[in-house]
């Protein structure tokens, strides 16, 4: 596993809120009371696990299908490895980006780099959005390319692993 | 879904403080009592407008790594190939892309590293190459949509 740093005790709040957090007016009361841990010390480690990175943020996840983004495309960029991560926080860093990551390059048949799931209410916005992207990019980009899904072959989801 | 439904979903996408009360600021500029807001969270909830309403964990930290990976599969034998990769159940996701490289899937694993065995399995199972494609650095995750 990777380092984490969880103990026994974050595990106990990660389980108890893998569902959602209570929607309650003390929400963190109400886990405390659940754990049977002091409130302070289980908002302590909320906010501990939201400063190593474990925690992204306490949010709402929307449904992009009930939402009417059903258009989603992986646009894929080649940029010069000396811009890349610079590239990559600006690109990351947009609304309609849900996902950005940098990959090695399998030349000669994969020149790109750099990847950005980019979601849209029509495969039409999904394509001006990241012609935009292009543009944001300029010369940094020497190509890119947008790969569509046609279908979900197999889709089972990530399960947190908890012991 | 209401005007302030959309609000609501908008400002919930950036996130909470973790304070005893995390809804009272929310509330106030909604300008709404903290019980209308949570009984319109459950509702959107209810609906399947929101997924999920609470700390949004990064899979990864907790249970393991995860490698993309690409493979260019011959047309006539799509269903067959599929059928092999998504066999595997280290195999998350695995999805058809319009590209030469027409098969991407997700393999999870508990550590970092052992993806390699399962795509030698799947390359000599299916006779296809498989291009790894682990992430090498990640820059912000997160999608706003705006309603």
């Amino acid at each position: 596993m990777a380092d984490s740093g969880i103990d026994p005790l974050d595990r106990g709040i990660i389980l108890a809120t893998q569902a959602g957090l209570p929607l309650v007016e003390q929400p963190y009361d109400a886990l405390a009371a659940a754990l049977g841990l002091d409130v302070d010390e289980v908002m302590a480690r909320v906010r501990a696990m939201q400063a190593r990175g474990v925690i992204r943020r306490i949010a709402a996840v929307p449904n992009h299908y009930a939402l009417g983004y059903r258009a989603n495309g992986m646009s894929v960029w080649n940029v010069r490895d000396e811009q890349v991560r610079a590239i990559g926080r600006q690109v990351g860093a947009l609304d309609c980006v849900s996902h950005c990551y940098l990959r090695p390059r399998h030349l000669p048949v994969w020149p790109y780099n750099l990847f950005a799931m980019v979601h849209g209410k029509t495969r039409e916005q999904v394509a001006a959005e990241v012609e935009a992207i292009a543009a944001l990019l300029g010369e940094h980009c020497r190509g890119h390319e947008v790969l569509y899904s046609t279908r979900i072959l197999k889709k089972t989801g990530l399960r947190i692993k908890v012991d | 879904m209401d005007d302030i439904d959309r609000r609501l979903i908008n400002r919930l996408q950036d996130g909470l403080p973790v304070e005893r009360r995390p809804f009272d600021a929310l509330a106030l500029e909604l300008g709404l009592e903290v019980p209308a807001v949570l009984a319109r969270i459950q509702r959107l909830l209810d609906a399947g407008t929101l997924s999920r309403f609470g700390p949004m964990y990064n899979a990864e930290q907790l249970g393991g790594a995860l490698s993309l990976c690409a493979m260019e599969v011959p047309e006539e034998r799509f269903e067959q190939v599929a059928g092999l990769v998504n066999g595997h159940p280290e195999v998350a996701h695995n999805y058809a892309r319009e590209h030469r490289l027409n098969m991407w899937f997700v393999i999870a694993t508990e550590q970092v590293g052992q993806a390699g065995d399962i795509i030698a399995a799947i390359e000599r199972e299916t006779g296809c190459k498989v291009y790894d494609m682990p992430k090498q650095e990640e820059f912000y995750i997160g999608l706003k949509l705006a309603v």
